[in-house]
């Protein structure tokens, strides 16, 4: 079933915690809300599930407007954030809860509620724990057993607020797998809302950038990775490296910085160039394209590469420089803190004043590096 | 650099890292010796110099017992009318914001604060065949006054605040949450109360109404004055009590009050017990 929201805001007292905003949420597909605290994603969600009633616009599903019609009818499979299973009943009678309250012409009987719930526990695994009560179990098999009670009236969509919040990071990779093989096989629509870019791009179909009650990018993973559309969906998805300065003759300019940008027809304004981690490389010589002089102000060994945060040396960022580079190439280069060494930009995105859509380079770096520093692969796949 | 460490703070082992316990204890037990148990050795004690057969004597007496009747009865329906209404009046106060909620709130502790004394009389006045509810309720045919009907009325204004006090932080506890998933999965709101919101209030209110029973079945200065007093149907054991104290017989009057003790002990002790077995199924301990 698809999901169409038109022109909804919402208020809470002076606060305006959704703009007015429209979304199409594709049949069949996992939609991610991802955004920060407070940018309007929960609200967004408990509109569409009905549980929150917008101060203008309208809810289609399938095309047919529900606005007006109560959560109850709505019949969609809501997982909340802290699971909110209700502690005096079993896992099993908990499963069994949207069953038991139908009214009494559509209620299965009492032989084919225990053969539901029984599938339904199969399916999220939890057969054997079918009589504890949900102070006994953990959070992952919380957070199972909420879903498996949102499924058991098999809605057609599945809503979830934060689902993988309160788990901890392994537990959490694991659902989240299992959670996209469940959708794969079910094919309901689903929506749920992170903070974790990391989680919205490894799961969703499609995502929904929010910030401050507005949409900011709607696309895939892929899209939104490669072409973010604006300054703040560049920042949100994973760090950036930024050099703010004048445009100047097909040169960005800030202090001792510059970067030469091929083929820019902007002159005489300001822009910022944002490059990731992994689009950078590092060398001990400046290239002939950019001049961009960085001492070493810390080396972190862990992870799958070493991450250099960088200092700007005669020119200034907001935040530090972060670049990975690969433990052979550490190996090799040996990098100490206190050194000075140069960024070499392979790919940029430019957000200058006079365009409204940023502008991509790719940078051929004609001077072969002194010591062999391999790219890193995607930190964001 | 290093680091001088003049005296290791080492823990003995056994001893406790929270400080005060010693302190905090030793005055917790003197305070509950001397308020508490003292009292009820005297009372022991006084009953003590009674043969079981003078005991037995006393405390089966037919007007003591009619007495047990009446105040029994009449504490539990207080204590049910209590359960119901002191229900609604959490939950009003808990769940919905008006004007004047503030000074309702502050309401509710009234009948504790007020004398019992100046309750009873009060009410006896209220209720009264010319009084402003006993007019209107005497054209029903309806007496409340001097009648067993009175005795209720006062033991639940008295008792009233114990149910209220008790849910009110139960129901500010409640995750809203747990109502809305019941609310989705397309419970109606009389499914959502009976099967979501009253078993976790259940607990609180089940303490609330034993509470108010244990205090209805001791109640003694709001009562006496619209209970009638009439032997036999309206006549409290409290007062009971009080009579016997008034013709010197300690003995007898310490018997008497010994039952209305045990009594409220054992249902202490029962919806504790009881308690305890549910709450640990929520808290999974």
């Amino acid at each position: 079933m698809s999901i169409r929201v038109e022109n909804i805001s919402k208020h809470f007292g002076r606060f305006q915690a959704l703009q007015p905003l429209s979304l199409e949420i594709p049949d069949g597909q996992l939609t991610g809300l991802l955004g920060p605290s407070g940018s309007g994603k929960t609200t967004l969600l408990r509109i569409i599930a009905g549980l929150e009633t917008p101060d203008t616009g309208k809810v289609y599903f399938h095309g047919q407007d529900v606005t007006d019609i109560h959560v109850r009818q709505r019949r969609v499979g809501f997982v909340f954030q802290h699971y909110a299973l209700f502690r005096h009943m079993t896992v099993s009678q908990n499963i069994a809860f949207g069953l038991e309250v139908m009214p009494k012409p559509e209620r299965p009987n009492k032989a084919e509620i225990r053969k539901r719930v029984g599938e339904l526990l199969e399916m999220v695994q939890l057969g054997h724990l079918a009589n504890r009560y949900p102070a006994q179990l953990s959070g992952g098999q919380k957070q199972r057993v909420a879903l498996a009670r949102a499924l058991a009236m098999q809605p057609q969509v599945l809503l979830l607020d934060e689902p993988f919040g309160a788990l901890d990071a392994k537990v959490r990779k694991e659902l989240r797998r299992w959670l996209r093989s469940l959708h794969d096989e079910l094919h309901f629509t689903s929506v749920f809302v992170t903070h974790d870019q990391e989680e919205a791009l490894e799961l969703s179909d499609q995502v929904v950038v929010m910030s401050a009650g507005r949409i900011e990018q709607v696309d895939t993973p892929q899209k939104l990775y490669s072409r973010p559309d604006s300054r703040f969906v560049f920042d949100f998805l994973g760090h950036t490296n930024v050099i703010r300065g004048e445009i100047d003759h097909g040169r960005l300019q800030q202090g001792e910085a510059w970067v030469n940008l091929p083929g820019i027809a902007a002159d005489h304004t300001s822009g910022q160039l944002y490059l990731r981690p992994h689009e950078v490389r590092l060398q001990s010589h400046p290239c002939t394209q950019a001049h961009l002089p960085l001492s070493i102000n810390a080396v972190s060994l862990i992870g799958a590469e070493v991450r250099l945060e960088l200092q700007p040396q005669g020119w200034h960022s907001d935040e530090p420089w972060e670049i990975g580079i690969s433990h052979s190439t550490y190996n090799a280069w040996q990098p100490m803190r206190g050194d000075t060494c140069y960024a070499v930009p392979e790919v940029g995105h430019l957000f200058s004043e006079q365009d409204k859509e940023p502008l991509t380079f790719h940078w051929q770096n004609d001077l072969p590096a002194p010591q062999r520093t391999t790219r890193m692969a995607s930190a964001m796949a | 650099m290093t680091v001088a460490i003049s005296q290791p703070l080492l823990l003995n082992p056994g001893k406790r890292v929270l400080p005060g316990f010693a302190l905090s204890m030793g005055i917790s037990l003197l305070f509950i010796s001397l308020v508490l148990l003292l009292p009820i050795t005297g009372l022991i004690i006084q009953t003590a110099g009674m043969s079981w057969n003078e005991y037995w004597y006393v405390i089966s007496d037919p007007r003591v017992v009619a007495s047990y009747k009446v105040t029994l009865y009449a504490a539990a329906i207080a204590a049910l009318f209590n359960g119901v209404f002191g229900l609604l009046l959490a939950w009003v106060l808990v769940r919905y914001e008006f004007p004047g909620k503030r000074i309702v709130d502050a309401l509710m502790d009234l009948p504790f604060a007020l004398p019992t004394a100046v309750a009873g009389i009060t009410l006896a006045a209220l209720f009264a065949e010319n009084g402003w509810y006993g007019s209107i309720l005497a054209e029903a045919g309806i007496k409340v006054a001097y009648t067993p009907l009175g005795i209720i009325v006062a033991m639940s204004f008295t008792s009233l605040p114990f149910v209220v006090r008790t849910v009110q932080p139960v129901l500010e506890d409640l995750a809203p949450e747990d109502e809305e998933a019941a609310i989705t999965m397309g419970g109606s709101d009389l499914s959502v109360f009976r099967r979501v919101v009253f078993p976790s209030l259940w607990p609180g209110l089940l303490t609330g109404i034993a509470l108010s029973f244990t205090r209805s079945l001791g109640e003694f200065g709001a009562v006496i004055f619209i209970a009638g007093n009439m032997p036999y149907i309206s006549e409290i054991t409290s007062l009971m009590i009080f009579i016997r104290l008034q013709e010197f017989d300690y003995a007898g009057a310490s018997a008497i009050a010994s039952v209305v003790l045990m009594a409220s002990l054992l249902l202490l002790f029962m919806i504790n017990i009881w308690q305890a077995h549910y709450l640990r199924r929520i808290h999974g301990r």
